[in-house]
């Protein structure tokens, strides 16, 4: 059956690729979980004389979302971020990741601001620090300064009631 | 009014159940000998192409006007991008490359349709019920898990822009010719598994499939060659191959192919190599679905990895199991009563090109495997490796060297059975010539052994090219040969060609990393670089820092370089456009780093490349072999025939 032999190894390739997909290089952890947040000192997108430091919000649990207003997605993920700070259950702050101030405030204005504080990342170093490729990402930090979570793309409702509220009310203990 | 986007999203339907038609009925019809459901075939094919073009044209007319109410638009293009670049962000994205795919598909269909008129029913409706099956998979693919045409609302004021690195003219015209070439692989392979059902596999076969496999071919060629050149100028690092797993992926198909084209003139002219035929037009379009999966799934992370969804990677795997699964079951079942064709002797022509055959079918084998290395060994828990660029240049140094000595034998060996003392006395002159051109060939730098290889082996393909014409033209006008032979001749000096350029390139080519302060000057591959400082500069959607270098041969002034650092004022993504000098003997590549502190000074890269253009010239020369070899008079008749026995009837 030498002619069956091609057949045969096709089967295994295409077993060794199945297991591919289910070790998707995305769903590896990004490497900075569990590790201390990057420390960065950022003008306010609504103050720019002003500044904010993840230093400042040492002893709480809170969110950076990354976010343009050239963003897509970060439209689909808006609403429920605005309803999340209304439900006054976790700090949002805000990069604003490689964004025109004008357009930024206009989009916030339009949409709603979810955010305690936004700051302007326009060269995007503090989001290579943070390892963001593509936005919308959004950490979850604890008291102790550290990425307990990071969510690629925009936040679903499903990863918020399954991943994000549980790990945000243990973190808050 | 209903909009462009939705229009196309009808058309794309409409072409879904036109594809499931074609690819049913005609082959039921075939096997149940019914005529009037095998003429399904032509006009369901044809309806297919209408359709699909449709959509097409829908995608790209909604990339033109900024639609950004369709999310690919608004995800890939916008409003300051220039209308060249809207018209390639159709299928800058995955959505639209997979639409381009598709396109090419119905328009090889369409294509075989209108010109396999002379050929028996039942071949016709086979290989486009075949082709039928393709397609319906990818537009299946496309509606449920990758629409180009999904909306967005509320629609967004303006786009996302288009990845910078895509915005290059080169990147207009190279997705299209590599996607010709890739899906073009799809008309022999229907071929193929249309001959296996039908259970016969003569020399009309190979007949029909060899101009197919040919034009697929050339366009492969050319888009490879395109891909090369844009990551050299663009991608500014300055290599032009790096054995990326997207490059493996238009890479393997092609290796294929080229073993493709010789086996199947082989069968046509003597009627030998048939189940191993079969399995190489099979194994070329796999290659490229495979390609396509890898691409396309996110399984392996490359620079080319645009698009990542696990969704999509089970929804191709699926696909893949039953098409490649699918022809290779039948292949297992059906080759045996094939058979092997007409017998030859050790020393002949069909074995040198056999040889040469099973060398590009391992030189692919090992491409694939050092592709797959690092899955298999994840997937077996054995940790994360990557097989770099070492482990592919040594097995192909290696393969290829006897692949290319062959080179110069098949052509001259006699079909059936050859004189090895007559060979080695017709070629001994020219393998003499070839060594010592090697060696006597001066070079200012030091010896070295591979380089000298390297140009052994192109100059015995010249030299073995022109004792072959010299043998034709005996008693024979230059005119009266066939075209196909000049195209072979021109193909292979190609081969040659690539072959200098590597070598050389790879064996002189000399580079330097360094910070420069305004002023400063470094010497690189005998050529003085002086740099002047840096200014800023606007383009129509980016904004940049553009260095001036002033490069001085023997003290003089030659030429002023102007590298950029470029930034996309939409998306902020940055990106090196560096500056090239290019020369038919070498180039000269300045890219711009980063900037090293306040005081002007940057970090830059040098580099001096001898005999680099080479390689896409002799690739060039070997697409214009394939289409030399197209122009063939057999092929030119045969449609004459066609059209005449059309006229008749």
């Amino acid at each position: 059956m030498k002619f069956a032999f091609p057949l045969v190894l096709f089967v295994v390739l295409v077993g060794f690729l199945g297991m591919g997909l289910w070790l998707d290089p995305h769903l590896v952890p990004s490497p900075l979980i569990d590790r201390p947040a990057p420390e960065f000192t950022l003008a306010r997108l609504d103050e720019p004389g002003r500044t904010f430091s993840p230093k400042e919000m040492q002893g709480k649990v809170w969110l950076l979302n990354t976010w343009a207003s050239w963003c897509v997605s970060c439209r689909q993920e808006h609403p429920l971020l605005v309803a999340l700070s209304q439900a006054g259950v976790v700090p949002i702050f805000g990069l604003n990741y490689k964004d025109n101030r004008g357009n930024a405030l206009d989009w916030l204005n339009e949409m709603g601001n979810p955010y305690v504080v936004n700051v302007q990342d326009t060269d995007g170093r503090v989001g290579i620090d943070y390892g963001v490729y593509g936005v919308p990402e959004t950490y979850l930090i604890d008291k102790a300064g550290v990425i307990r979570y990071k969510q690629i793309g925009p936040v679903t409702l499903e990863a918020l009631e399954k991943t994000i509220l549980p790990l945000i009310r243990s973190l808050s203990r | 009014m209903p909009s462009p986007a939705d229009i196309g999203q009808f058309a794309l339907i409409a072409a879904l159940l036109l594809a499931c038609l074609q690819a049913t009925v005609p082959i039921i019809g075939a096997a149940r000998g019914k005529s009037s459901w095998m003429a399904v075939a032509v006009s369901a094919g044809q309806w297919q192409f209408v359709a699909v073009a449709i959509a097409f044209f829908c995608l790209a007319y909604s990339f033109v006007t900024n639609d950004f109410s369709v999310l690919n638009v608004a995800s890939n293009s916008n409003s300051q991008l220039p209308l060249n670049y809207r018209i390639a962000a159709t299928w800058g994205s995955h959505e639209g490359s997979l639409l381009l795919w598709t396109f090419m598909l119905a328009f090889w269909t369409a294509a075989v349709s209108r010109f396999t008129r002379h050929l028996p029913n039942t071949t016709v409706a086979r290989v486009l019920g075949v082709m039928g099956i393709v397609s319906t998979g990818f537009l299946l693919f496309m509606l449920t898990t990758s629409n180009p045409f999904t909306r967005l609302v509320p629609a967004p004021l303006d786009g996302r822009d288009l990845n910078p690195l895509l915005q290059d003219p080169g990147m207009v015209v190279h997705p299209p010719m590599l996607y010709m070439g890739y899906v073009g692989f799809s008309v022999a392979f229907a071929f193929a598994v249309a001959a296996l059902i039908g259970g016969r596999l003569d020399v009309a076969w190979a007949r029909w499939s060899r101009p197919w496999t040919l034009i697929a071919w050339t366009f492969l060629t050319c888009g490879i060659a395109m891909g090369s050149y844009w990551s050299y100028y663009v991608q500014g690092w300055g290599g032009w191959w790096f054995w990326d797993p997207v490059e493996n992926a238009s890479f393997m198909p092609w290796l294929v192919g080229t073993a493709l084209i010789h086996s199947l003139a082989v069968t046509e002219k003597r009627g030998a190599f048939k189940s191993w035929t079969v399995l190489l037009a099979i194994a070329a379009f796999s290659l490229s679905l495979l390609g396509t999966f890898l691409v396309r799934s996110g399984v392996l992370t490359s620079v080319h990895a645009f698009a990542t969804d696990p969704k999509r990677g089970v929804f191709i795997l699926c696909f893949l199991s039953i098409v490649i699964g699918g022809s290779l079951l039948l292949y297992a079942w059906r080759a045996a009563q094939v058979g092997l064709g007409s017998p030859f002797e050790l020393i002949s022509r069909e074995s040198f090109l056999l040889s040469n055959n099973v060398l590009l079918a391992v030189a692919a084998a090992s491409v694939l495997l050092g592709t797959m290395y690092p899955l298999v060994i994840d997937a077996l828990n054995l940790g994360k490796l990557s097989a770099g660029p070492p482990y592919f240049n040594t097995i192909f140094a290696a393969v290829m060297t006897p692949a290319v000595f062959l080179i110069g034998v098949g052509p001259i060996a006699r079909w059936k059975r050859a004189s090895l003392p007559e060979l080695a006395h017709r070629l001994g002159w020219a393998f003499a010539v070839s060594v010592i051109g090697a060696l006597a060939i001066p070079f200012t730098t030091e010896l070295k052994p591979l380089v000298r290889l390297g140009l052994l082996l192109a100059i015995w393909i010249a030299a073995t090219g022109a004792l072959g014409l010299c043998g034709k033209l005996k008693g024979a006008r230059l005119k009266s040969l066939p075209r196909g032979y000049y195209g072979m001749q021109v193909a292979h000096l190609g081969v040659a060609v690539v072959i200098v350029g590597i070598t050389v390139v790879t064996g002189y080519e000399s580079e330097k990393n360094l910070r420069m302060n305004p002023g400063e000057s470094v010497q690189v591959g005998g050529y003085d670089f002086r740099f002047i400082g840096v200014t800023n500069v606007f383009g129509p959607n980016y904004e940049a820092v553009r260095a001036e270098m002033a490069v001085f041969r023997n003290g003089s002034l030659i030429l002023r370089m102007h590298p950029e650092k470029r930034t996309d004022i939409v998306s902020g993504n940055s990106l090196t456009s560096a500056a090239i000098d290019s020369g038919v003997f070498r180039d000269l590549y300045v890219a711009l780093g980063e900037p090293a502190d306040q005081s002007g000074a940057w970090s830059v890269r040098i580099q001096y490349k001898p005999f680099v253009d080479w390689i896409w010239a002799g690739a060039i020369l070997m697409a214009l072999g394939g289409a030399l070899a197209l122009t063939d008079r057999r092929y030119v008749t045969a449609t004459k025939k066609q059209r005449a026995a059309r006229e008749a009837a």
